[in-house]
């Protein structure tokens, strides 16, 4: 059995809210009176559980409450939950930046913390300058930076600017040269927050095979903190999902992930409006947007064998063209659009409308969706009116005939009516 | 395989007060370094004139306070060339004061980085004064310099170097003490209560009158000496220039004082910071 790397024990973290002024000097002091005489302080009572939809009493709120949790070497862990949750509090608990109310945390091995890529840049300062400022700041030694010094401004690919101030560069070198820096850290173990966020799609794929690299190569515990679902999937094995300041689940990361977006996300099975205060414009108005079950299945509990059917139905005032038709975003909960379908084009005349998409069974993965309306006038084409996000809902994954295997099926979707076979072409003696 | 029980580090929320990790902060060494170079080359990046401005600007301040506090205002400065008196004192002081000042929005400043990554937070103080004592040593070498000028080639009688010049790197350290204990304690109070940055705008300025810079003591009466000697800031002034000049009050009994005082600062800076560094990106 692998050896512990980390081990948090009873965290928690006492926040107080609102705005420093001359009555917290008073409180100050009767907290410190309090704690000198070893009892809880009176902030401590009354403190109440993190929730930013209630609207509580009380100052004071824990941020963090009793968190408990132990990563093995090696392991890669996701860190998620709704804003607020508290992932930033603990991210900062684990990498030293604030100091926890109660509890402890224990390492073992070098640590460090990737929060930001490039902290401590100098505009001033020019790309040689500032390698060598963020390298120390993140822990390295001037003889570990002069080391990596070439390999780091070619992965940042600016030796071209190498000796030019910082503040000339574009916004996406300056990031890059901080990646560079950051990627050529090796601790034990790392702390990364949602650094990926920023940057173009391929400097994203290069990150996050870098930090495949990083953890696959030598054994690396790392703890990533993200919202974007797909590379939390992606990238680690196991994940902590918090809400309001307490741990609500940890496993592995397909089930957490799959949790997070099924409590978290609200589902809309079906909207409709009145005609006075119905979304739309002077060219169109909308009646009607609906998620069911084709098979007449009256559940709203989709599995991935319903047969779905997605509807919208809108009065229809555009005179200019008879050629208005609808178009579907299929949108995965994490963002990714899996499909852009646009409905077939006939000649129409004013009035209501309805477009239908049906979804065969056995062919979506399992997985929560929402659905964006457009609709347009193909003469242009010219956008007429959008709806995004009108419909939102899970679908999951009975498997009641096969229990041989668990974990969540790979891939965005699983089509069952795909031609895969298997045949012997020559029997082996 | 390890002990289970061997752990590289552990957090937790209580610490003693005076457990300042200088083992840690030894190896952020060159973190201190990198910083102090940065403040140094940031400063004079793209000028013209680049470092000389390190010259220029005690030159400048001397020159007008020779104009304005010797000329105009017939400050005595006893019998010293009155311009070598304000660079002597010039240079002296702008050590403290600049430390004191760059130590004192050390958190605020750099909560952009304190926020997002941890190193042993001293480190910053320490870099801010390791610049300001490398910017005071280039402004020493331009006051010796004119100094020596002055005594072998004009040959100034005013003059009297004298064996107190030993004692001029203690001076220094007192004054690292001073400014970087000031500094911090400040900067620790700071995170919380800004009303403390509001009172250096114009208290370092300030203070700088009743700091016998710009006079020696010797030009206020009784009553004035008396109370100036409670500021530590005084007695390291006089002596510094009496090392020099020979001219002036070296009083043993109050470079004393204002040892002791400087070693309180310094400790008790020390201990706040610890104490604050913990949780201040909570207040800041």
């Amino acid at each position: 059995m692998a050896e512990t790397a980390i081990k948090v024990e009873n965290i928690s973290k006492l926040y107080k809210l609102g705005y420093v002024g001359s009555g917290t000097f008073r409180d100050d002091v009767r907290y410190y009176f309090d704690k000198l005489r070893g009892k809880k302080s009176e902030a401590e009572l009354i403190a109440e559980t993190n929730d930013r939809e209630i609207k509580g009493n009380s100052e004071y709120v824990w941020a963090l409450k009793d968190i408990n949790f132990e990563v093995k070497r090696g392991e890669i862990w996701g860190v998620i939950g709704k804003n607020g949750a508290g992932k930033s509090t603990l991210l900062k608990i684990l990498s030293k930046i604030t100091s926890p109310t109660e509890g402890s945390v224990k390492y073992k091995g070098r640590i460090a913390s990737l929060l930001e890529v490039g902290t401590g840049f100098h505009g001033e300062l020019t790309g040689r300058e500032n390698i060598y400022l963020n390298g120390a700041v993140l822990g390295m030694t001037k003889a570990e930076i002069k080391s990596k010094f070439d390999e780091i401004v070619d992965f940042a690919g600016v030796e071209r600017y190498v000796d030019t101030p910082v503040k000339r560069y574009s916004s996406g070198m300056t990031v890059r040269l901080g990646f560079a820096v950051a990627a050529h850290l090796e601790p034990e173990i790392l702390i990364v927050d949602e650094v990926l966020a920023v940057g173009d799609a391929e400097f994203q794929k290069k990150a996050i095979g870098k930090m495949q690299d990083i953890s696959s190569g030598g054994g690396r515990t790392v703890l990533f903190v993200s919202h974007n679902m797909a590379s939390v999937r992606k990238l680690c094995k196991k994940a902590l999902l918090l809400r309001n300041g307490k741990i609500a689940m940890t496993d592995e990361v397909e089930r957490v992930v799959d949790s997070y977006l099924s409590s978290e996300a609200k589902q809309i099975f079906k909207q409709e409006w009145e005609q006075k205060n119905a979304p739309g414009n002077d060219f169109v108005k909308v009646k009607k947007v609906e998620v069911r079950a084709a098979n007449n299945h009256a559940l709203e509990n989709f599995d991935v064998k319903t047969p779905l059917e997605i509807s919208i139905e809108f009065y229809n005032n555009y005179a200019v063209s008879d050629k208005v038709y609808t178009s579907l975003h299929f949108c995965s909960q994490e963002g990714l659009c899996l499909f852009d379908i646009g409905s077939e084009i006939k000649s129409i005349k004013n009035g209501l409308m309805k477009s239908t998409l049906h979804i065969p069974a056995n062919f979506l993965n399992d997985g929560s969706y929402y659905i964006n309306f457009n609709i347009l006038d193909a003469n242009g084409p010219k956008l007429l009116f959008s709806l995004p996000e009108c419909l939102a809902f899970d679908i999951t994954d009975a498997r009641q005939d096969d229990l041989s295997y668990f974990a969540k099926w790979q891939g965005v979707i699983r089509p069952t009516f795909l031609s895969f076979t298997t045949e012997q072409i020559n029997a082996a003696n | 395989m390890p002990d289970q029980n061997e752990w590289t580090e552990v957090i937790s929320p209580k610490t003693s007060l005076l457990d300042l990790k200088l083992a840690e902060l030894w190896k952020y060494r060159d973190l201190i370094v990198i910083f102090a170079r940065r403040d140094i080359i940031a400063s004079y990046k793209q000028t013209i004139l680049g470092p000389l401005w390190f010259f220029i600007q005690p030159i400048i301040t001397s020159l007008l306070f020779t104009v304005v506090f010797g000329n105009i205002a017939g400050i005595s400065t006893e019998g010293i060339n009155s311009f070598l008196f304000f660079l002597a004192s010039q240079i002296c002081w702008s050590y403290f004061s600049s430390s004191l000042n760059g130590n004192a929005n050390i958190f605020v400043n750099n909560s952009g980085i304190f926020g997002k990554v941890y190193f042993p937070r001293l480190a910053a103080p320490i870099a801010t004064t390791l610049s300001n004592f490398f910017r005071l040593i280039i402004q020493l070498a331009l006051f010796l310099s004119i100094y020596l000028y002055f005594y072998l080639v004009k040959k100034d009688i005013s003059i009297q170097p004298n064996i107190h010049l030993l004692l001029v790197p203690y001076l220094l350290l007192l004054m690292t003490f001073l400014g970087l204990g000031l500094g911090i304690i400040v900067s620790s109070l700071t995170t919380k209560y800004r009303d403390f940055s509001n009172l250096m705008v114009f208290g370092v300025s300030l203070l700088m009158y009743a700091s016998a810079v710009i006079y020696p003591v010797s030009f206020l009466n009784e009553k004035y000496q008396y109370y100036i000697r409670f500021n530590p800031i005084t007695a390291v002034m006089e002596s510094f220039r009496y090392a020099f000049f020979g001219q002036g009050i070296y009083n043993s009994y109050d470079l004393i004082y204002s040892t002791v005082f400087s070693v309180v600062v310094f400790f008790a800076g020390l201990v706040v910071f610890n104490r604050i560094e913990k949780n201040f990106m909570d207040t800041v």
